[in-house]
């Protein structure tokens, strides 16, 4: 789950980082008047689930209240990324010495949280990886013994000289580690880390994101109540509310898949025989006949499909189960576009009796059915 | 012969009362599997179906039967303290079938399991089968059968898709492993092809991957250098979007490491068969065999 900037700062406030102050506006109004609080030159900062938000526009210095309106109404409703963005942060401007760039990321290959850390901040880190990778330190940490001080003390002296820096930057690393622990992130990053010029040289974190892992949130309930569904797509919150995994994509053939697996291959073949899926839909495991009636309803609101097709291997899923669910599902809204049915496995044959008695037919065998979807798309009639 | 299980595989269920711990537990029995224990803490002393018994911890259990294998059907929650459990306890091989496990507690469970020279397959894993042998996990056992094809998957309903049609055109398994789809996973596809190479009963492997991550990447220079038994390789989400999660959180595409292209483009490289659709396993591993 991505959350906001300003949300993970909050988070890394509570862990002592230090953050300037920031508020949030949902209006030109309130941006305008959180600007006058602050006195002095601000940034308006898009808050949305985008990376690139600088390049997009979205990041713009206001002198003055009444600049600070007019910017905030420039970038409030603004598109990044496909997005709409809903909120705006404004913070006071920093002075700026130097910048650089904190992450803790978790890694596949290690297996363990890596902390990277680079002196060339500011930027996109990918490209400092590419570019010049000497600059980047790379540590993996082993949880059970978490983040040692000798080991933040190495971060630090990778991006200063100044120890009085390394030692505030080995507490920010500390910090930092403790917030991605706490909160079950896969990644925690700071960028830009930044130190004001001299004398105070203080070592400041200007800008914050984190990704929760998804599995970690029955765990942080206050973690899960920050997501922010005007961020995402309509569909794919009425599936994720309905327990399903939903991707919404440009084509016409509709796939409800048990799997995700068999969800991307039953996608790929779809598009090996001429057509192009309309989405990602998982049904997941232990399927009800509640699931695949809301899995119908996400799909039939998609104006672009043409024809849906099924593709159940029972395993777990019973099949009758799913059966049921169509018969349910299309009874309540019967449908308007052609329906494509390939089940197999756990109670295959109840399921094909449910189907047939309700007049629907069926197939075992998944090469044809995804025929079959593909050519009722296009106008055709079935292989 | 078969990989990681077989006949004389001894089995304990953790999880053993919970819904999909028994209904698995009696699948599994029927398809003669030897379970010889279970474990729910607070139900020692009772007995699963009037037959197995159930013990409060994995401890007891391997004390008490000497089982060497654990199939894990706990929540996700409990599932990085069963694991350690049976760690712990001496079992050797771990099934960790439970799906939403958090990735930062499989970062503590990991290191602890290899110290203590145990396999751990899975979490968010179908399990594995040796058909006609044991089964340990939730893979249907009858959609395979007895031969001479290793099968190794990320995922799995497409692995039941595979194995179905293989079976369906005569081609049995010597074992079907399924791997799970979480970034941190205690066995990969390398551990599962070393091992087939190593098994006198496996002739060729199917090899089905996902997008995301450079495991299927390191599994083709694998089979390039130290396999000669025939692999074919399958990639499923080759319409991915780049930087979409697709269900599995393993399967992210970031940046220019893990997409389809990439993965195929190994698997060509190092002389794979290459399927392009699940069914083409069939006509590729005919060929080889």
């Amino acid at each position: 789950m991505n959350i906001h900037e300003y949300q993970a700062k909050e988070l890394l406030r509570k862990e002592g980082v230090p953050i300037p102050p920031g508020e949030v506006a949902r209006s030109a109004a309130d941006a305008e008047a959180i600007a006058r609080k602050f006195g002095t030159t601000v940034v308006v900062k898009a808050q949305v689930h985008a990376g690139g938000r600088g390049k997009a526009g979205g990041v713009k210095l206001a002198k003055t209240p009444e600049e600070t309106r007019e910017i905030a109404s420039k970038i409030l409703g603004m598109q990044i990324k496909g997005l709409t963005v809903e909120q705006v942060l404004v913070t006071p401007a920093a002075d700026i010495a130097t910048e650089a760039y904190a992450g803790i990321i978790l890694d596949r290959a290690s297996k363990k949280p890596v902390f990277m850390v680079s002196p060339a901040g500011g930027i996109d880190i990918e490209e400092v990886a590419a570019k010049t990778p000497d600059k980047i330190l790379k540590l993996p940490i082993d949880t059970r013994y978490g983040l040692q001080p000798y080991q933040a003390s190495r971060l630090g002296f990778f991006l200063y000289n100044d120890v009085k820096q390394v030692r505030a930057a080995g507490k920010i690393m500390q910090q930092l580690y403790a917030a991605f622990m706490k909160n079950g992130c896969s990644l925690a990053e700071i960028n830009p880390l930044v130190t004001t010029p001299a004398p105070a040289g203080d070592v400041v974190a200007l800008d914050a994101k984190m990704v929760i892992d998804d599995n970690e949130l029955d765990r942080h309930p206050e973690i899960a109540a920050l997501r922010d569904e005007s961020a995402e797509a309509p569909s794919e919150v009425l599936a994720r509310n309905a327990n399903l995994t939903f991707i919404k994509l440009d084509g016409d053939v509709g796939c409800v898949v048990n799997g995700a697996g068999l969800a991307m291959a039953t996608m790929d073949l779809v598009k090996y025989y001429g057509g192009d899926p309309a989405n990602f839909l998982d049904i997941g495991g232990s399927s009800n006949p509640e699931k695949v009636v809301n899995a119908l309803k996400i799909i039939t609101a998609d104006k672009n499909v043409k024809a849906i097709l099924f593709n159940i291997f029972g395993g777990i899923t019973r099949t009758d189960d799913v059966a049921n669910g169509i018969v349910t599902a299309t009874k309540q809204n019967p449908l308007k576009v052609p329906l494509v049915i390939r089940l197999t496995g756990t109670n295959e044959e109840i399921a094909m009796k449910i189907l047939q008695e309700n007049g629907f037919s069926a197939s075992s065998d998944m090469d044809e059915a995804v025929k079959s979807a593909v050519a009722l798309a296009k106008g055709g009639k079935t292989a | 012969m078969s990989i990681f299980i077989d006949k004389n595989t001894t089995v304990v269920v953790q999880g053993i009362t919970g819904r999909d711990g028994s209904f698995h537990a009696k699948q599994m029995l029927e398809y003669g599997t030897r379970i010889v224990a279970g474990v729910t803490p607070g139900k020692g002393g009772q007995k699963f179906e009037d037959k197995t018994p159930i013990f409060n911890s994995v401890a007891d259990a391997v004390a008490a039967t000497g089982a060497n294998t654990s199939a894990i059907y706990v929540t996700p929650m409990f599932a990085a303290d069963a694991i350690l459990e049976a760690a712990d306890a001496g079992v050797k091989l771990i099934v960790a079938i439970t799906e939403g496990v958090p990735v930062l507690d499989m970062t503590r469970v990991y290191p602890f399991v290899k110290e203590k020279g145990a396999r751990l397959i899975g979490p968010n894993c179908p399990g594995l089968i040796s058909p006609g042998q044991s089964k340990v996990g939730i893979i249907p056992g009858r959609i395979c059968t007895p031969g001479s094809v290793g099968v190794v998957s990320r995922s799995g309903t497409l692995t039941y898709e595979v194995v179905y049609q293989l079976t369906r055109a005569g081609l049995g398994q010597s074992t079907c492993v399924g791997i799970g789809g979480d970034p941190i996973n205690g066995t990969n596809f390398i551990d599962c092809l070393a091992a087939f190479e190593a098994d006198p009963a496996t002739k060729a492997v199917a090899m089905m991957g996902e997008i995301g991550g450079t495991d299927e990447q390191d599994a083709a220079t694998f089979v390039m250098q130290n396999m000669k038994k025939p692999v074919v390789g399958f990639i499923a989400g080759q319409t991915a979007r780049p930087g979409r999660r697709m269900g599995h959180a393993g399967a992210i595409i970031s940046g220019s490491a893990g997409t389809a292209a990439e993965k195929i483009a190994a698997f060509e490289a190092a002389g794979m068969g290459v399927a392009k659709r699940p069914i083409d396993f069939v006509e590729l591993l005919k060929k080889k065999l």
